[in-house]
Parts: C-alpha cells; sequence; structure tokens
C-alpha cells in the first residue's frame, strides 16, 4: 500500500499538470511561477536544513571506524578508515561522496534451517547506486544547454559522449538508461527484498517514483511524444527564466509542463525529505569527525564553562566561616588592625 | 552555529552551483536564432512548420533508413508536389544555405546532428569546386 499511494501521488501530480497545462494562460502557472517558486523553496530549505543541523550540538566524538587507529608507531595506522587529522578525514569524505563506500560494505544476511544465520558481502547496491548517482548528475548537467547561451563547449562533448552510440534520433542518452535501471533497481530492491520492504515508508517509495516519472517523461519527450516539442522554444523558455525575463513564444507540447512540474515538485520536496542527504552526509559526525579522541580531548560544546577554582581561592571566599566553625586554615583572619591586640588572646583563651 | 566557517562556505559552493546559469549569462538572453525562409520565396513543405520543427529530424532518419538501408526511393508527393527522399536532393533545394538556416537553431541548442559525417556541406562543396 505504501508504494501505491507513491503511484497515486505521482499520478495525481501527473494529472494536474496535464490538465492545467491544456488551459489557455495557465503556461505561464507552470513554466514560469512554479519553477520560480520550487526553486526558492528548494534553496530556501536546504540552507534551513543544513542551519538547523549545524546548530545541533555534537556532545560526543561518535566517530565511526572500520580499521585500527592511530597508536604506537609499529602499529599500522588505518588513515581512510580511522583518519586521524583533518586531511585524511577529507579523504575518507571524498571517498564516501564520490565512490558511496559504506555501500560497498552491505552485506546480505540469509537464514537457513539449523537455524543457522549467514552473511554474504552483496554488491549490487552499491553497484546500481553509482550508475542511478552519477547519471543522474551527468543528466542534470547536460540540462544546462538549455539553460546557458551560448553552450559552453563541455557540455557539448559531455552530450556528444553520452549520446555516442547514436541510437535513434535525436539520439539516445546513456545515462537517461542508466537513471532509469539505477531507479528501476532501486525500487525494485525495496519490494522484493523482505527485510528493506519491511522497514521502506511511503517517503522512500514517492521520491523514487517521482525521479522514475521525470526520467520517464523526459525520456518520451525526446524520442516519442515530440508532438509540441520546439527546442528553441523550450531553450528560450528556460533561459529567459534564469535571466529573469521568461517568455512562452509556443504551444509547448503538455509533456513538455508534466515533465518540468514534476521537477518542480522534486525540488520542493528535497529540502524537507530523505533526499537531504545529499546536504546531510557533509554533516554526518560519524563520517566527518577525527578519530583522535584519545590524543585531543573532544569537548562537549553544552557543558557549562566551569572556571578552575583553587584552594587558596576557596579558603579566601570562605575564611571567614571556616574560621568560625573552627576548621583549620592555612592563612588565618587579619584581625581588624584596632582590635588586633584584644581579639587575638580572647579567642585562644576559649 | 557549530563550525561556521565550513559550513557557511559548503552553501556558498552549493548554492553557487545551483544559481550557475543565473550568473553564467549574466541575465542577458542572447539573441534567438532566426532561420532564414527559403532564398527562392517556396511556402510549400513535405510537411506543416511546426511538425517540421518538432520532428524534423526523425522524419530525415526515416529517409535515410528507407533509402539506404531499404532501397526505398519512392517520392513523397504533398499538395501535388513531388519530393525526392533526401536532405539535399529534398531539403536544401529550398533552405539552401546550411550556415543561415540548419545552423542556426542547431548552434542555439547545441546540437550536432551527424547529417555531414557523410553529406558535403554546400560551403565546403563550393570550395572545392572551385579549386
Amino acid at each position: 500500500m505504501k508504494y501505491a499511494f507513491s503511484f497515486l501521488a505521482v499520478i495525481a501530480l501527473i494529472l494536474i499538470a496535464w490538465l492545467g497545462s491544456l488551459i489557455p494562460g495557465m503556461q505561464y502557472f507552470f513554466g514560469v511561477a512554479v519553477p520560480y517558486l520550487a526553486v526558492l523553496v528548494f534553496l530556501g530549505g536546504f540552507i534551513y536544513r543544513v542551519v538547523q543541523w549545524a546548530k545541533s550540538p555534537v556532545p560526543f566524538p561518535i566517530q565511526t571506524t572500520c580499521g585500527q587507529g592511530k597508536s604506537l608507531d609499529f602499529i599500522t595506522h588505518n588513515k581512510l578508515e580511522s583518519p586521524d587529522t583533518s586531511g585524511q578525514v577529507v579523504g575518507r569524505m571524498a571517498l564516501e561522496v564520490l565512490l558511496f563506500r559504506s555501500l560497498f560494505r552491505n552485506t546480505k544476511s540469509e537464514l537457513y534451517d539449523g537455524p543457522k544465520i549467514t552473511y554474504e558481502s552483496s554488491k549490487w547496491l552499491w553497484l546500481f547506486a553509482l550508475l542511478f548517482h552519477y547519471s543522474f548528475l551527468v543528466v542534470i548537467i547536460r540540462h544546462m544547454r538549455m539553460f546557458l547561451n551560448p553552450v559552453p563547449a563541455l557540455i557539448g562533448y559531455l552530450d556528444w559522449a553520452d549520446s555516442m552510440f547514436e541510437i535513434g534520433t535525436p539520439a539516445m542518452y546513456m545515462t537517461t538508461a542508466g537513471l532509469l535501471t539505477g531507479v528501476l533497481y532501486l525500487f525494485g530492491r525495496r519490494l522484493f527484498n523482505r527485510h528493506v520492504r519491511y522497514l521502506s515508508l511511503a517517503n522512500d517509495y514517492f521520491p523514487l517514483v517521482l525521479i522514475f516519472s521525470i526520467a520517464a517523461t523526459g525520456a518520451l519527450m525526446r524520442h516519442f511524444l515530440r508532438d509540441g516539442i520546439d527546442i528553441v522554444a523550450i531553450k528560450e523558455l528556460a533561459v529567459g527564466l534564469v535571466t529573469f525575463h521568461p517568455t512562452i513564444s509556443a504551444d509547448i507540447g503538455s509533456i513538455f509542463y508534466i515533465h518540468l512540474f514534476l521537477v518542480c515538485t522534486l525540488l520542493v520536496y528535497f529540502p524537507f525529505s530523505k533526499l537531504m542527504h545529499l546536504g546531510g552526509v557533509f554533516m554526518s559526525p560519524t563520517r566527518n569527525l577525527k578519530n583522535n579522541s584519545r590524543a585531543v580531548r573532544y569537548i562537549n560544546p553544552w557543558n557549562p564553562d566551569i572556571k578552575p577554582h583553587s584552594y587558596a581561592a576557596y579558603e579566601d571566599e570562605f575564611r571567614e566561616f571556616m574560621v568560625e566553625a573552627n576548621i583549620p586554615v592555612e592563612k588565618e583572619l587579619e584581625p581588624p588592625p584596632e582590635e588586633a591586640a584584644e581579639a587575638a588572646p580572647e579567642k585562644k583563651e576559649e | 552555529m557549530y563550525n561556521k566557517g565550513y559550513v557557511i562556505t559548503g552553501l556558498v559552493i552549493f548554492v553557487l552551483f545551483v544559481t550557475f546559469p543565473v550568473w553564467f549569462n549574466g541575465l542577458d538572453a542572447g539573441p534567438l536564432p532566426k532561420p532564414e525562409p527559403p532564398p527562392g520565396g517556396e511556402k510549400q513543405c513535405v510537411a506543416p512548420a511546426a511538425e517540421m520543427r518538432d520532428s524534423h529530424m526523425q522524419l530525415l532518419n526515416e529517409w535515410r533508413d528507407d533509402v539506404l538501408r531499404n532501397s526505398n526511393r519512392v517520392m513523397i508527393t504533398v499538395d501535388g508536389k513531388e519530393y525526392r527522399k533526401g536532405l539535399q536532393i529534398a531539403c536544401m533545394q529550398c533552405h539552401s544555405n546550411k550556415e543561415k538556416f540548419c545552423d542556426t537553431c542547431h548552434d542555439y541548442a547545441a546540437v550536432s546532428p551527424t547529417c555531414w559525417d557523410c553529406h558535403i556541406a554546400p560551403a565546403e562543396l563550393a570550395k572545392k569546386e572551385a579549386q
């Protein structure tokens, strides 16, 4: 049911954009107002979330380590698994962000009669996650040809490399296939892997269905439903949006507005969802802390500011009371200058 | 906020990335392409202009497959006028100037069609003939 809800939600979004874009005058709403609003919510929400995280104190050094920490000279230090300096943290972080190192450690557990449980390395998640994320990245970069005028040569080269198999006209992009394959795997995994299915929620399925629909409408628009897909008019709108003079000069096909509306939904949904792992991976204390808590004292940021209080200062503060209560003091009470001679002997007599 | 320096630097980089098209274009949309109408003044094409704008590339690919792979050179008749299937023997009979017609939009949208991998562009042909 959780995935059925995601499908229903995306179908509703598609219907809104499809029927909405057919109403005369609503093209400006779907083509101009919604994208501006979406980008504003995306940027504002993203910054808000990251600032909220940055405001949360980390009371303990909670870095996860998977290797030997820095110790005596003759014990080999595993620099990437248990970083000791900021440089090593950057190295570890780069491997995590660029190569998804923690997914590489994914294991599959199976229960046999006995009962006996086995664990086995399972690299599929890592492989398809890489495929999915890098395809998505390339897809976003090559969309820049719609927003930049003139188009930088680098984007032209990327476009050429991505469509080098020249399948069909316009040529199919490898990353379109990669993105769709990746998202289908990630979705299928949640359906068919019992463990993951048990802990999957609607907010796990929804972004996958949404991204699948975005990629599918994009591919349909490029290869099949070309009615009203005049690239020049679309680029005029896109460049107009980023130069703040948006114009819609021609009737653009509904499939374009559906694609755009789904992308806007993704942008709005992004900061308030699990997709924030884009920013969150950099903010995880389990990854970005150094494992040097034995060498450098980790200070809990919410510790109260306690000043050192020496015994001499303590005695200075309480000398009168101590003397009154007959507690021995290191430095006697200074008698007032006039009564000094009388008061001292009296006290001794008592 | 903890680690202010790192967090703010990261956020600034992120915002610059997201707004890349804004500052790259510098709020200047640049000129729109204006493909030249046929110099000979022809008004009729094999399909309406809107349809040609959307899917001329698919039509050309179909023609290529028909002619080169299936040896199907049957002429196409539209409104009593016959066209042979081909880029240079049909399209470019009217739209004779590649630079002022094809290239204007292709450059704008950063499309590099493979037509000219096999066809010799008219300008280059003229150069060769002059030699």
